[in-house]
């Protein structure tokens, strides 16, 4: 097992230094300078331009300018925002906690509903619970996430009024937000009501950013577990006489499990774009918006940074996955 | 890294939030996140709005809801005769704010003025360089340029020695990058290691001291009870930064917020009719306009120019475009300014006579290009449909149109060009209400290969423009503006289209709140009933 472990990792670097000249080099590929979109309408003089492209290190080859980020980068320093005028580092911790506690919540609930969704829907293939629970995966599946976090809002936050409109907590609530997580931090300020609170805020955002892994798992849980299912030793475990939920809960759905996990990892990727969207309608302080809004005002250091950390969290997940089907699998950390 | 006040700090919020007295913590759901504190270092209205407004003070201000200049930090001022020297006498007992790291030992003075000054202009200024200082608003409104020195006589005088006469100039220091900061502090956090904290933990004298911000989500704020003028209403403000206009308006409709901004134009009628909230409106100080590029033939030609600007439907631009949320502009100032000259008749909409002053001028299969920014903006939500509009209004008179668009910056920097080809939508909102931050800014000679698109350098409008800058009192500057903007309508190197209308969603309990027509959100004199 460690060796399979050191073989993954290994592929780590030549990968870590492509995504750290990929994302170097993407935003300085899109058209529109950040001098120039910072002065705006106002615009600014050629001396003054050259004054702040060498105080941005633009007026040095790009070579130098590259080795210079990625030998900061290796010691730990994604550099300085050009709009806030923050280390890159401090503001992707300072609003990461919060992506990630949405992101698990998203997949908690996408996997609680959508393993046994899948289940479900295979043992019963072909009659009402499998027709009535894919076909409403696949408009999960298809559903705007813009279009649906309004829908949801009007109804449960306006009209229904049972859930808040946008935002982590309560602005009566006041504490450090020391982690970063809200539930966390909700539990740890001992003031009554602030947990609840903070589990209100979530549920919205939750279930529309989990909704398309949702739909994804359910279907991939759906198509393995009809693989599986009609495997030999299924028909044995049958014949042996064993109960429904023996065999279907832990010998098939054991086997159908590598698949659903390989797209319970690639799904992270998933809740990384739609947290972008999810993010800006419940005015969610996290990752995705921050991004986006630097690549409009080519915040470069942000934008490069951002990059790296989202696309090392993605290997980090992926290489969880890996190790995972080692577990699940035993013969696969053989090979 | 999140500025985390005291605990007695938080405490106090707490009490004052969770009393009953909710109602005297007001909660404005903003559009978007300041980009930091110190004011000096930004340009975004959005910034300006969490920082200038409730936490400092400048020497001279805006009155709430108009462009008239008033005292604020200087109880009064004078100007020299040559206008070259503007004396400011400063105000006595202001105190700065303090948090955990810092507690003033003294008042403001004069030490302050300078020091605010000094870090944007002086490059021996330790500070000068602190948070990636680019001081764009100092630059972009000339001071380098302007002020030859500042310098202080005593504790409570300050004066200005600038190179030229800027009428101007007491409007300036209004301005938000002319907020003042506290030298002190400034001192003490240089001394600490950690000069950023002027910008991330802000000390100004303003109505409200900062009390948090958690990044993308909260700002919040305390009364300043030791504030110099009128002390604020509401105890506690609370920024909810909320980016999505239909959620900004969910939230005021559920209560969660009492004020937002920037409404969607189509939401607007039904917040109207909605009776949990009142909807304000004011004209907002700009300007959307298309600007030809004078230089090029047949561009150059007067008659031209204003023959196009005839066969422009700008009702229908401001039915489709501004979806109603906008009025045809005229002049090229918004009316809510001051020498605003209303005498000013518009070129009427008249297809048929637009074609026949064409062919008078001997201008026939004309093929043009317009520019459409590939961004929102006040003065112009959508320059795609706007371009469209107009190719349709040209297409009658016989000019065939190409749109074209670029990326936002090279759009800004192309569309500088002298030999540009073609006509480039943009616009302008106003900085200081004084009409040379546009007349002069957009179209004197100066700003040619800048904020001049029109490359319109025309010497009787800028003879009356300079001669209006250097003038002492409104009343002298007044009849030379009203005199430019017949002259502006008369050779048209703009078709003015609009000026948009600012409309603010509140909650019907909110109570003292004032559009401001420069365009901030100001809070200290707004409570609830």
């Amino acid at each position: 097992m460690l060796k399979y472990l050191a073989a993954r990792l290994l592929t780590f670097v030549p990968t870590f230094v492509g995504v750290t000249l990929i994302s170097f080099a993407f935003i300085r590929v899109l058209p529109g300078d950040p001098i120039i979109v910072m002065a705006g309408e106002r615009g600014l003089t050629e001396e003054r331009y050259a004054e702040l492209s060498a105080q941005f290190g633009f007026d040095r080859p790009i070579h130098i300018q590259f080795w210079e980020y990625f030998t900061g980068v290796l010691q730990g320093d994604l550099g300085q925002s050009f709009v806030t005028k923050r280390p890159v580092w401090d503001e992707f911790f300072t609003l990461f906690p919060a992506t990630l506690e949405l992101s698990i919540c998203a997949m908690i609930f996408a996997v609680v509903l959508g393993l046994p969704a899948g289940v479900i829907a295979a043992v019963n293939r072909g009659k009402f619970f499998d027709r009535a629970l894919m076909s409403t995966a696949l408009v999960g599946y298809s559903m705007p996430i813009f279009w649906w976090a309004l829908l949801l809002i009007i109804v449960f936050s306006g009209n229904l009024q049972w859930t808040p409109v946008s935002g982590r907590i309560d602005l009566l609530y006041y504490f450090p937000n020391a982690s970063g997580f809200m539930l966390y931090d909700a539990l740890a300020s001992g003031q009554s009501g602030a947990f609840k609170s903070a589990v209100r805020h979530l549920l919205l955002p939750t279930i529309v950013l989990g909704t398309i892994p949702l739909a994804v798992i359910a279907r991939q849980t759906r198509s393995a577990m009809l693989e599986v299912l009609g495997e030999d030793y299924i028909r044995t475990a049958r014949a042996k006489g064993l109960p429904p939920f023996r065999i279907n809960g832990i010998h098939a759905l054991r086997n159908a499990l590598i698949p659903v996990i390989t797209v319970i990892g690639l799904s992270v990727g998933t809740l990384l774009a739609g947290a972008i969207l999810t993010e800006t309608i419940f005015s969610w302080p996290g990752i995705g918006k921050w991004m986006v809004d630097s690549i409009f005002r080519r915040d470069y250091p942000v934008v490069q940074g951002g990059l790296l950390l989202i696309a090392v969290m993605v290997m980090v997940v992926n290489l969880t996955v890996d190790v995972l089907y080692g577990v699940i699998n035993p013969k696969i950390r053989k090979r | 890294m999140t500025f985390k006040p005291k605990l007695a700090s938080w405490a106090m919020a707490l009490a004052l939030c969770s009393t009953a007295a909710s109602a005297q913590t007001l909660v404005y759901c903003s559009e978007g996140s300041p980009e930091g504190f110190d004011p000096a270092l930004y340009t975004s209205g959005t910034t300006f709005d969490a920082s200038s407004h409730p936490i400092y003070n400048r020497l001279t201000q805006f009155k709430v809801g108009t462009t008239e200049v008033i005292p604020g930090l200087a109880e009064s001022w004078e100007v020299s005769e040559d206008g070259k020297t503007i004396t400011f006498n400063l105000r006595k007992g202001v105190k700065f704010h303090n948090n955990d790291m810092f507690t003033p030992t003294r008042d403001f003075n004069a030490e302050d003025v300078i020091f605010s000054f000094d870090r944007q202009g002086n490059e021996d200024n330790p500070y000068y360089t602190v948070s990636g200082g680019t001081w764009e608003y100092f630059g972009g409104m000339s001071m380098p340029d302007l002020i030859e020195s500042i310098e202080a006589p005593d504790e409570y005088t300050v004066v200005f020695n600038l190179t030229r006469p800027e009428a101007p100039m007491i409007a300036n220091m209004a301005m938000d990058f002319a907020s003042i900061v506290s030298k002190e502090y400034a001192d003490a956090m240089l001394e600490a290691g950690t000069p950023e904290m002027v910008n991330q933990a802000p000390i100004g004298t303003g109505p409200f001291t900062f009390q948090a911000y958690q990044k993308d989500a909260v700002i919040r704020y305390l009364r300043n009870d030791d504030y110099w003028g009128d002390k604020a209403k509401a105890e506690a403000l609370i920024f909810a930064i909320t980016p999505d206009a239909s959620v900004r308006y969910q939230k005021v409709q559920a209560g969660e917020c009492h004020v937002t901004a920037y409404p969607n134009p189509a939401d607007i009628q039904a917040m109207k009719d909605n009776p949990d909230i009142v909807v304000m409106e004011q004209e907002g100080l700009n300007v959307g306009y298309l600007a030809y590029n004078t230089l090029m033939a047949p561009y150059d030609n007067a008659k031209v120019r204003k023959a196009l600007n005839m066969a422009i439907d700008k009702q229908a631009i401001i039915d489709v475009v501004f979806q109603g949320s906008g009025q045809i502009a005229k002049n090229p100032i918004p009316p809510t300014m001051w020498s605003y000259n209303d005498a000013v008749v518009d070129d009427p909409y008249d297809p048929e006579g637009a074609r026949a002053m064409l062919e008078a001028e001997g201008v026939s299969d004309l093929k043009m290009k317009i520019w459409a920014m590939p961004v929102q903006r006040p003065y112009n939500p959508n320059a795609r449909r706007m371009a469209e509009l107009m190719q349709e209004d040209f297409a009658k008179i016989g000019v065939e149109v190409e749109i074209v668009s670029y990326e936002w910056g090279e759009y800004l920097s192309r569309s500088r060009a002298l030999d540009r080809d073609g006509a480039v939508l943009l616009g302008w909102t106003g900085d200081n209400g004084d009409p040379d931050n546009f007349l002069a800014v957009l179209l004197g000679c100066d700003g040619l290969e800048n904020s001049n698109r029109a490359n319109w350098c025309h010497q009787p409008f800028e003879d009356l423009i300079q001669k209006a800058k250097v003038l002492g009192t409104q009343a002298e500057r007044q009849p030379l503006y009203e005199e430019a903007q017949v002259i502006f309508k008369d050779q048209a190197p703009w078709a003015t289209i609009a000026h948009s209308v600012v409309y603010m969603a509140m909650r019907p309990e909110v109570d003292g709140y004032i559009v401001h027509p420069l365009g901030g959100h100001i809070f200290d004199q707004v409570g609830l009933k």
